[in-house]
């Protein structure tokens, strides 16, 4: 199935301009305004203490360079001060950033449980479609970006523009001549901004990418390291990495031509700003319109105000993509869920199994009909096998049934009401079921079959895990029932993760099996084993197959074949072999 | 680390040009407080406006060539770190191309991912940064610190004592902060294992109504990483504050001790006004060392990982001919391929023991037996992805060993267990880089079976997306038999490329096959005895070792395994799922 684009996610609206993204980012914040106005109280307390600092640098050296030799009371007095103020200022930022690293940590905790519970709320028909891969990067990357913004950003951008108004009265004060000669830096500071955010950035953006095609394309190609040996095709490979790499390596350089012209840039500016501020200070000096003190003090300013006018640009950068990076994670959260259930829904309990498909018509694309007018009935305790070439729409059957998805038209009813008409919890837990990718989780082997039911005692565990034979091979391992499970279960032989899903599926009550085969991926003892284990799953449950193995579909009530969305033939194993139709074809050509 | 070096060296002119520039920049960068205070206190006074300006302009002057010096030096610096950066990349892919399955195995596949990107990429900046900033921060903060002990020794000394304060909060809090995040990565991965997880199994979940289980799950990940985040945070962010008040305090001792040196006639005031400068440029000096410090740690790590793998030593070379034995009595050979003896283990248990069969030309193989028996290794060592540990496995007659790696691949077409697709178009794919004939290709998907759905999809040109997740599984085998078949190879191997086929199908292409290849050797690896009983020669395999080797009908007669694997595929023995209603 295709991946899916942004805007299907949302049902084709592209919505969320900055404004709706900036309001709800505010929503989060506001759950926790007491701490914002605390950080904010903070932030102008830690800038003023520190912006005061110059200024008692500056009364200090005038103290120093009186006529008469420094005044050493009036010194200490301000040199104490200085260091006081100094320390509150280091003080209070130090607790601001505490208080701003809970406060966006409180944030994204609960942004990454909304993104997860939402996961958990898709309906597997967006799921399908929505790879993991760009799930997780909503969840990781994107809520690190927004949560790097939140700590780190905006209190600069707050910061910031403290520090300039803050700096520039400071100069004012000190030196309103000189503060006209240090105007003429800014113009240059803001070309030089304005180069940054024009010229510089759509470069590393450029960079970024081809790094990720490069990355890209050496993962892909590493995925297939064997075929490429196996085939000897590793010039051709290595030549088309050579490209990609010089073109990643070009993108880094142009980069950093242009970035590199930064840093000393704003050194420059900062250094020309010093050389207009001395030359302009020691003529006023020459002629006695400022004091030593105010030149030293205007050059502390000056230093303040230059950078955070040179860092404004790129901090723009950064709140912007924070902000691009909150709305890829709030469409995540828009997307649709599940529809609810129905008015007036009931539980469905006590399930006898009888299952009807009445005319059933269904599609996932819209365009090509995976399943075409499907009837058939299956009596309560049946087995039901249902076979047929691969695309033939077997799963899509279980899909159905479970409400994964819904009908186009048609009906399917159970215990002879539309399935809609149960809630789907209730719908759901009426079935157990193992399919062909045997899921298992990181945790233990007991963990895993536990999963079957909600408070299953230990005992009711082991007995299932004896049942399905579980207890078979894990009794050998030292840790037995309680061996861990790696990733995607790695350490355990598909065969025994077959049987640890069929203990799982054992220890429901519920009344329904759906059993999607594995292939034949399995050893001739392990195979009699989950034969074994399956028999008694089966026992006393209405059961649907879709049948892989001979022996399945030969002892089957009701054998259904499925050929392009259509039952074609069905009956018993007897029946179809007689009829000599497509059954009759497949069956033989095993044999061939 | 050595050998990252090693890539450095045809650059060591540019780069020793490039550290000059950068030394010159920093040098007169340094010298603008020193002006400015012999301007304030000796020109000034002096009452000269046209020596004023005159400075002023020598301040220009060096402002002018800090600012071409820096950045000159930039791009010097840019570009040695791009092609030394573009060399090592290229040779370490090749490298990881190159690797033998038993060294690619040892490193795993996603480190050496991780190695090529992440790694590369660390190098890459740390080249770059210490030849920006290695020899800028140094300069300033020994300068600096230099030259305040020429303005004013006394003064310079209180200032001093900042110095190894900052060096050991830097040292620690670094320290400190390095192991903080080596936790936060791993509680970072254990989310990510969490999500996967779930979404992977999110039908189950669904079915089992567990979203509040799981929901509470992912909580309790959720809080560990905020805490290990905070805890970070909070450690990592004491620097700056830290610092600046170290340093802030340095600097009111520096104007009160000042005092008493104008005082004493020790001093000027427009040295105090020097030193302030000087101040904020150690401060940055001293952050920037830090920095740097973080990023050779960084870097030195990732060039050790680069390193380990371009060192590692070249496997499975070509063997030299042996004296005495001459071509043609390899030609006279009418064997395909033999496996004399053969043993070999992946480090444990052996996957093969003392294997032995011979395979004649137009005999067609089939090999057969449980998960672990050892199919796949048969294959690997036949393609001598591995050696055997004992034993010799020959193809045409010629010791696989003695063949140059192209000379032998290039009789195979070959399809293995999960094997791999690109995402490009079904053209790209059947033909993979080998530039083969579009009656090739088209031939090829015929005889897979793969013509039809190739024209119902999207043709030929149509592009199939990563790992081919656009095409059913039973598709995408069908295309890789397709790339199998189309260089017409002498042997055709086919590891459980039929799993996802159904009964019909499979047995269509096996048709194709045998009616089409008259002149390729068919190894057909499979778990379904339907699959492989067409065969002349049928290997039973049980555990590494050969149960049986013969026709369908010699072994049912004389293989009990065979004869055990017949019957559990077939239902005559335990009658399959007995529902005893």
């Amino acid at each position: 199935m295709p991946a899916i684009s942004e805007a299907a996610m949302t049902g084709g609206r592209v919505k969320g301009s900055k404004k709706a993204v900036l309001k709800r980012l505010a929503k989060y914040f506001l759950r926790y305004k007491w701490r914002v106005l605390a950080a904010f109280l903070l932030m102008i307390g830690s800038n003023l203490f520190a912006l005061l600092g110059p200024y008692l640098t500056g009364l200090a050296i005038d103290a120093i360079a009186l006529e008469g030799g420094p005044d050493f009371g009036a010194v200490a007095v301000y040199c104490a001060l200085m260091a006081g103020f100094y320390v509150l200022s280091s003080v209070f930022s130090y607790v601001l950033s505490v208080l701003m690293i809970k406060l966006s940590q409180a944030i994204v905790k609960s942004m990454r449980q909304d993104v997860f519970d939402k996961i958990l709320r898709l309906p597997v028909s967006l799921a399908d479609r929505l790879q993991t891969g760009d799930v997780i990067n909503r969840i990781q990357y994107d809520i690190d970006t927004v949560n790097a913004s939140l700590s780190y950003d905006i209190l600069q951008a707050a910061t910031s523009v403290i520090t300039v108004v803050g700096a520039f009265i400071g100069m004012a004060a000190a030196s309103p001549a000189m503060l006209g000669v240090l105007l003429i830096t800014v113009p240059i500071a803001l070309i030089i901004a304005a180069v940054r955010s024009r010229k510089v950035r759509p470069l590393f953006r450029k960079r970024s990418a081809k790094l990720a095609a490069l990355n890209g394309f050496s993962e892909e190609m590493l995925s297939g390291i064997k075929t490429i040996k196996a085939y000897g095709r590793e010039q051709p490979i290595e030549n088309k990495f050579r490209q990609k790499n010089t073109d990643a390596a070009d993108a880094y350089y142009d980069a950093d031509y242009f970035g590199s012209l930064i840093g000393p840039a704003v050194n420059f500016v900062n250094n020309l700003g010093t050389v207009l501020i001395s030359t302009a200070g020691a003529f006023l000096y020459l002629y006695g319109l400022v004091s030593l003190g105010n030149i030293s003090s205007f050059l502390l300013y000056s230093r303040r105000f230059s950078g955070p006018i040179n860092e404004y640009a790129n901090i723009m950068g950064e709140i912007q993509s924070a902000l691009a990076a909150a709305e890829r994670v709030f469409r995540l959260m828009d997307a649709p869920e599940e529809p609810k259930d129905a008015e007036g829904a009931k539980e469905l309990s006590d399930v006898r199994g009888e299952t009807e498909f009445e005319n059933v018509c269904f599609s996932y694309d819209g365009e090509k009909e995976v399943i075409k007018n499907l009837s058939f009935k299956v009596l309560p305790g049946q087995t039901a096998a249902i076979v047929g070439p691969t695309g033939a729409g077997k799963t899509t059957l279980v899909n159905l049934m479970m409400r994964f998805y819904d009908p186009g038209s048609g009906r399917i009813l159970l215990d002879g009401e539309p399935i809609d008409r149960y809630t789907r919890k209730s719908l759901r837990a009426a079935f157990t079921m193992v399919l062909q990718d045997t899921w298992l989780f990181e945790g233990t082997v007991y963990d895993n079959i536990a999963y079957g039911k909600e408070g299953a005692a230990r005992e009711e565990v082991e007995a299932a895990a004896r049942e399905a034979h579980v207890y078979d091979f894990v009794s050998k391992l030292p840790a037995g029932l309680y061996t861990p499970v790696t990733d995607g279960g790695v350490n355990l032989s598909k065969g025994q993760r077959q049987l640890i899903t069929i203990a799982r599926a054992m220890l429901s009550p519920a009344g329904m099996l759906i059993l999607d085969e594995a292939t034949s991926n399995v050893d001739t003892r392990t195979e009699l084993l989950i034969r074994d284990a399956m028999a008694k799953l089966m026992r006393g449950r209405t059961c649907f197959i879709i049948a892989h193995r001979l022996s399945t579909i030969v002892n089957a009530d009701l054998i259904l074949v499925v050929k392009e969305g259509d039952v074609i033939e069905s009956g018993t194993h007897k029946q179809l072999l007689e009829n000599e139709g497509f059954y009759k074809e497949i069956y033989s050509a095993q044999f061939e | 680390m050595k050998g990252i070096f090693a890539y450095l060296s045809p650059y060591k002119l540019r780069i020793a040009l490039g550290l000059f520039f950068k030394a010159a920049g920093t040098v007169a960068e340094l010298a603008l407080p020193l002006i400015m205070s012999y301007m304030i206190d000796d020109v000034a006074p002096a009452g000269n406006a046209l020596a004023l300006g005159l400075w002023g302009g020598v301040m220009l002057l060096a402002a002018v060539i800090a600012l071409l010096g820096n950045v000159r030096a930039n791009r010097m610096a840019s570009k040695v770190a791009r092609d030394a950066t573009e060399h090592i990349r290229a040779d370490l892919f090749c490298k990881t191309l190159s690797l033998s399955a038993r060294q690619a195995d040892g490193v795993t596949l996603p480190s050496l991912v991780s190695r090529l990107s992440s790694d590369t990429y660390n190098v890459h900046n740390m080249i770059g940064m210490m030849q920006r900033m290695g020899v800028r921060a140094p300069i300033l903060l020994v300068g600096g610190v230099a030259l305040t002990f020429i303005v004013d020794p006394v003064m310079a000394l209180a200032l001093l004592i900042t110095v190894p304060v900052l060096t050991v909060i830097v040292i620690l809090v670094t320290r400190r902060g390095i192991r903080l995040y080596t936790r936060l990565q791993r509680s970072s991965d254990g989310m990510v294992r969490k999500v996967r997880d779930d979404y992977s199994g999110i039908r189950v979940i669904k079915a089992l109504s567990k979203e509040e289980y799981e929901s509470a799950g992912f909580a309790r990940v959720n809080e560990r990483m905020v805490k290990d985040e905070t805890r970070a945070g909070i450690t990592m962010d004491i620097t700056n504050p830290l610092m600046s008040a170290v340093l802030n305090l340095g600097m009111a001792a520096v104007v009160f001790i000042g005092a008493y040196r104008v005082a004493g006639g020790n001093s000027m005031p427009g040295d105090i006004i020097a030193f302030t400068s000087y101040f904020t440029i150690i401060l940055n000096a001293v952050l920037a060392v830090s920095r740097i410090f973080v990023m050779l740690t960084r870097g030195g790590a990732s060039a050790k990982r680069i390193s380990e793998i371009l060192d590692m030593p070249e496997e499975l070379k070509p063997l030299p001919a042996p004296a005495g034995e001459s071509a043609e009595e390899e030609a006279i050979s009418d064997e395909v391929i033999a496996f004399e003896h053969v043993t070999f283990s992946y480090g444990g248990a052996p996957a093969l023991r003392d294997v032995n069969f011979v395979l004649r030309r137009g005999e067609s193989l089939g090999v057969i037996g449980a998960t672990g028996s050892g199919k796949s290794t048969l294959v690997s060592l036949l393609m001598r992805f591995y050696d055997a540990d004992e034993g010799q496995v020959r193809v045409f007659g010629k010791d696989v060993r003695r063949y140059s790696p192209e000379e032998l691949k290039s009789k195979f077409g070959a399809v293995f267990q999960s094997d791999f697709l690109m995402a490009a178009s079904v053209r790209e794919n059947i033909d993979f880089e080998r530039g083969l004939s579009d009656e090739d290709i088209r031939r090829a998907a015929r005889y897979a079976c793969a013509d039809k759905f190739i024209e119902e999809h999207d043709g030929y040109e149509g592009m199939l997306t990563r790992g081919g997740a656009n095409y059913s599984g039973g598709q995408k085998q069908r295309l890789l038999i397709a790339r199998a078949l189309a260089g017409k190879p002498d042997i055709l191997v086919l590891d459980d490329s039929s799993s996802a086929l159904d009964y019909r199908t499979d047995a269509a292409i096996r048709k194709t096959l045998l009616e089409n290849l008259k002149d390729t050797a068919i190894v057909m690896i499979a778990q379904r005895i339907s699959s492989v009983r067409f065969a002349d020669k049928i290997l039973v395999l049980e555990e590494g070792r050969a149960a049986g080797c013969g026709t369908d009908a010699e072994l049912m007669r004389g293989c009990e395994e065979y004869r055990r694997i017949y019957a559990s595929q077939h239902g005559e023995e335990g009658g399959g799922y007995a529902c005893d209603k």
